[in-house]
């Protein structure tokens, strides 16, 4: 299809996705959780709400969470982009995931990568969060099924378990 | 908690908090959901949905569309290919695509397939549709007015393949089921009473929102076969469905179920598969149609309903007597709204022992968008008027909340409905421990703060019909056949348990495989809590087959009866012998190979398992809550939910108290924020979760209080009956008694800080619902 005002010529976006670099070619529009989903296969962040309501669709941006449904792939030139593919490391779960694992913050998982990556971001801000911090940071997640206690309960054990580490699975 | 039943001689993996079998998957986004798929070829569709509640198509100009490079097809409903154009589980009303006239704003007019998504929505853009507008009947007042127009020739509609609620005889109207019972005499019963408490009451039309949208993939082999995957809970009667719609065998259509990223009812029984299917089939190719929000929330819904209560008692508060009249709005088209209807009737009078009761409910159409099942539908909607009433009638008589319903609940073994089955629980118990939770005898914290309490019966479980099938493997390892969708409830990890339990495995040999209609065998549906006990019993009939057929074989084997050997640790003993697993089954077949084939049915013990001979079991529909509202704002803050799980058995107890915590989050949502807003045009006004607001973290309560209570009373595995829709509606309920021990009487739902400080701020005398004392 030829350029045109409703069609723009593709633009290359530049990125490093799960520490590695990504460089493809992408329509000027393209929606970031598209280009995770459709073009890279990483389809663990999911399409929900499309308002930036539900954080199913979180991924970390420089560290920080974004509503990968409501960001341009455009912005995320020259910068990290993390999902939730690239948390586990050779030696297993992160211990955010395996938190919420134990702690039976699951049911039926659509909601899942994108607490625990609001949660990794929560923590590399505030290592120990009271129940209210935990509550403000988090408000941008909804589950429908867990009722939030035991995410709650696993966002305090991954804190627990992550001072354990003193803060070594950041870099892992 | 004692139990009255014997136990299994075992209990290794049962009545443990075994951990999901899917938790890893999930964590690391490797589960893969429906919109996660993409098979060579696809292409993508998207719906053209009508601007109008009510009106004549009169043209569909497509041209445009169809000329847009990259569009595969475009299906209107002139050209539908399907040998019957008309679906509906209940009633065959719905039309895959508008026919000539759409009944509600966002109703499917035209379907495009496009090579990829944002083809797709342009060439949306270029249709063009002229309507003639049609008057609307957007409430059920409006629907049932002598001048409303029809939205169906309902004389003339066919019965779906599964109403399962009798003979229709309709009146031509906008009514499309009519339930009502009457026990006693209820004239009688009114006259003779000391008290009578009346009251109408508003309940919202709720949108379930599971966060995963209605997403569909369909694609077809030939003409005569087809494949769907899709994010259904009941594939099987979305197979039968798709037959019916293309005049195929049912084995020839094959619905495969990936994860769900959850349903609480928005997609049992079939949503987006004809819409789909026919597009695919029109196109020659894979087709996706994956629902935004705003599409999945008129897509189903819970219903609105209206009701009229009023009860009876005697002046030391004896419950004499309930009349009910209730409308429940269903929408354009009925869905599952029968069954809502006939569900809300059973739970309208709640399990007291009543002299008479008098029962009418009804499903209306009106143009607005379908509703169907969701979550503990029927108890949600009345229980909270009855209980409202329960208290107020306690007030007057001079007793708590406790002491009324410790004076007049049904005990275990008395009959709840004619015909149905009886009461399988131990409701006064039951209440008690929501008393201990709510510490019922303390003073309440100062302010404006209520303690309520709630108790009603749902009739769970559906139709008794579900089968597995148990392989083991050469290594001795199980591999579970089962069709019961995994939703998030944990289905699949409690049937782990129950095959590991049952062939003395350890969890890790076995493994669940489930959700497509061409391999998996038959299960009836998944939702009304049955997969437990329903589903969860045709395994463990499937496992002790297996069981019985390794017995046998090793009977051979060690020369000795059956009865003196025993299963344990994947080895059949006798005395300090043992031989593991894969050497009877060597020896069975004379090889390193093979494999024993288990199977499991579950079906109606007597009569034909209908709605009316059942239910399977009673869910108790229970809860307490204590709430605290801001004079200044109306703002409503739940300090604290008690759920009681009565189970009879737990089989994962972690699991239980998750369905317990997410129904009660469920039951503060549609109590307290939820609902959807339709104008005076049918549009709905909040279509996204900006203007929707379900629970955030941040809503949960202060303190949650969950206990388990196991009797041993259940029909399923182990002494089990099914959890997970009792708390929603038992917390809804509650909150609603509880703002009426705050002085704070509410009528419509959900209590939003508006109609909370109006209430607060309506003088005494004229507050609704206080209802008039007689003599």
């Amino acid at each position: 299809m030829r350029a045109s005002a409703d069609h723009p010529a593709p633009i290359l976006l530049e990125t490093t996705v799960n520490r590695r670099p990504v460089s493809l070619e992408i329509e000027p529009r393209a929606i970031l959780l598209d280009v995770m989903r459709d073009n890279l296969g990483l389809t663990g962040a999911k399409r929900s709400c499309d308002t930036q309501v539900c954080g199913a669709c979180t991924v970390l941006l420089d560290g920080s969470p974004v509503s990968a449904c409501c960001t341009l792939a455009y912005e995320a030139g020259g910068r990290e982009i993390e999902t939730i593919e690239g948390l586990a490391g050779r030696h297993g779960l992160h211990p955010i995931q395996q938190a919420f694992v134990d702690r039976v913050a699951i049911q039926c998982g659509f909601c899942t990568p994108g607490f625990v990556l609001a949660t990794k971001a929560l923590l590399a801000e505030n290592p120990r969060p009271t129940r209210s911090e935990i509550e403000d940071f988090l408000g941008g997640n909804l589950c429908r099924c867990t009722g939030y206690w035991n995410i709650l309960d696993a966002v305090a054990d991954a804190a627990v378990r992550l001072e354990a580490t003193n803060g070594q699975s950041e870099t892992s | 908690m004692s139990a009255i039943a014997t136990a299994p001689p075992l209990l290794t993996a049962i009545g443990h908090d075994a951990p999901r079998i899917d938790a890893v998957a999930k964590v690391t986004g490797e589960a893969q959901f429906a919109g996660d798929l993409r098979l060579h070829g696809m292409t993508y569709g998207r719906l053209l949905r009508s601007p109008y509640a009510h009106a004549h198509i009169t043209d569909i100009d497509t041209s445009r569309a169809e000329a847009l490079p990259g569009v595969i097809a475009v299906m209107t409903g002139r050209d539908l290919p399907a040998a019957d154009p008309y679906y509906g589980h209940a009633l065959k009303d719905r039309p895959i695509l508008a026919i000539d006239r759409v009944r509600f704003v966002g109703e499917p007019v035209v379907a495009v397939a496009a090579q990829s998504p944002a083809i797709a929505d342009e060439a949306i853009t270029l249709i063009d549709v002229a309507y003639e507008e049609l008057p609307a009947a957007v409430t059920i007042d409006a629907a049932l007015a002598p001048d409303a127009l029809h939205l169906h020739d309902v004389v003339n509609l066919r019965p779906g393949l599964f109403h399962g609620l009798g003979d229709i005889h309709l009146e031509p109207g906008n009514v499309c089921y009519h339930h009502a019972f009457t026990r006693g005499d209820i004239a009688q019963a009114f006259a003779g009473a000391d008290v009578v408490v009346e009251g109408e009451y508003t309940f919202p039309a709720v949108y379930q929102y599971s966060l995963e949208p209605h997403t569909t993939v369909a694609q077809w082999t030939g003409d005569d076969e087809l494949t769907v995957w899709s994010s259904c809970q009941h594939p099987f009667l979305v197979r039968a469905e798709l037959a019916d719609l293309y005049a195929l065998p049912v084995a020839a259509v094959r619905v495969v179920v990936p994860y769900l990223g959850g349903g609480f009812g928005s997609k049992s029984y079939t949503k987006m598969e004809p819409i789909t299917s026919a597009l695919a089939r029109k196109s020659g190719r894979p087709v996706r149609i994956a629902n935004s929000v705003d599409e999945s929330m008129v897509t189903t819904r819970r219903h609105g309903m209206k009701a009229w209560l009023r009860t009876a008692a005697t002046s030391d508060g004896r419950l004499l007597a309930r009349e009910v009249r209730a409308w429940f709005d269903t929408g354009a088209y009925a869905d599952n709204g029968p069954r809502v209807v006939a569900t809300g009737a059973d739970a309208a009078p709640g399990p007291y022992r009543w002299d008479a009761v008098q029962v009418d409910a009804w499903g209306v159409y009106t143009n607005t968008s379908p509703a169907g099942s969701y979550r503990a539908f029927g108890a949600t909607h009345l229980q909270w008027c009855g209980e409202l009433q329960v208290d107020e009638i306690a007030r007057r008589c001079g007793l708590d909340a406790l002491q009324i319903r410790e004076r007049n609940l049904l005990h275990r073994g008395e009959s709840v409905r004619p015909g149905g089955k009886p009461l399988d629980a131990d409701l006064i118990g039951d209440i008690r421990k929501v008393a201990v939770g709510l510490n019922w005898e303390t003073p309440k914290p100062a302010g404006i703060v209520g303690r309520g309490m709630s108790v009603g019966l749902l009739a769970a479980g559906a139709h008794p019909v579900s089968t597995a099938i148990v392989r083991m493997e050469a290594d001795g390892g199980a591999t579970l056949l089962v069709s019961s969708t995994e939703v998030g409830q944990g289905a699949r990890t409690v049937f782990r348990q129950i095959v590991a339990e049952e062939l003395a495995l350890p969890l890790e040999q076995v493994r669940v495989l489930g959700g497509d209609t061409g391999i998996t065998p038959y299960d009836r549906s998944t939702g009304a809590s049955r997969s437990t006990t329903i589903a969860g019993l045709a395994v463990l009939r499937a496992a002790a087959d297996i069981r019985s057929q390794i017995l046998s074989i090793a009977s051979r084997v060690f020369d000795l009866p059956e009865e003196a050997l025993t299963v344990r640790s994947g080895a059949v003993w006798h005395e300090g012998e043992s031989i593991p697993y894969p050497d009877l089954i060597k020896a069975h077949f004379g090889m390193v190979g093979g494999e024993l084939i288990g199977h499991g049915e579950v079906r109606p013990e007597r009569g034909s398992g209908s709605y009316a001979e059942g239910p399977v079991f009673w869910e108790v529909c229970i809860g307490g809550a204590e709430v605290a509202v801001d004079a200044e704002t109306g703002r409503v803050t739940v300090n604290k939910a008690v759920s009681i799980a009565d189970v009879g058995k737990a089989l994962n107890p972690r699991l239980v108290e998750a369905q317990e915590m997410g129904g009660a989050m469920q039951g503060i949502g549609n109590a307290l924020l939820e609902e959807m807003l339709f104008d005076e045009t049918g549009t709905l006004l909040n279509a996204t979760l900006f203007e929707y607001h379900v629970p955030t973290i941040a809503d949960m309560p202060d303190t949650f209080v969950s206990n388990i209570v196991e009797n041993a009373d259940g029909p399923g595995p182990y002494g089990a009956k099914g959890v997970g829709e009792g708390a929603l509606a038992g917390i809804a309920a509650a909150i609603a008694t509880a703002l009426a021990d705050a002085g704070v009487r509410i009528d419509t739902l959900p209590a939003t800080p508006e109609r909370v400080w109006r209430a607060l701020a309506a003088p005494v005398v004229g507050r609704v619902n206080e209802g008039e004392s007689v003599q």
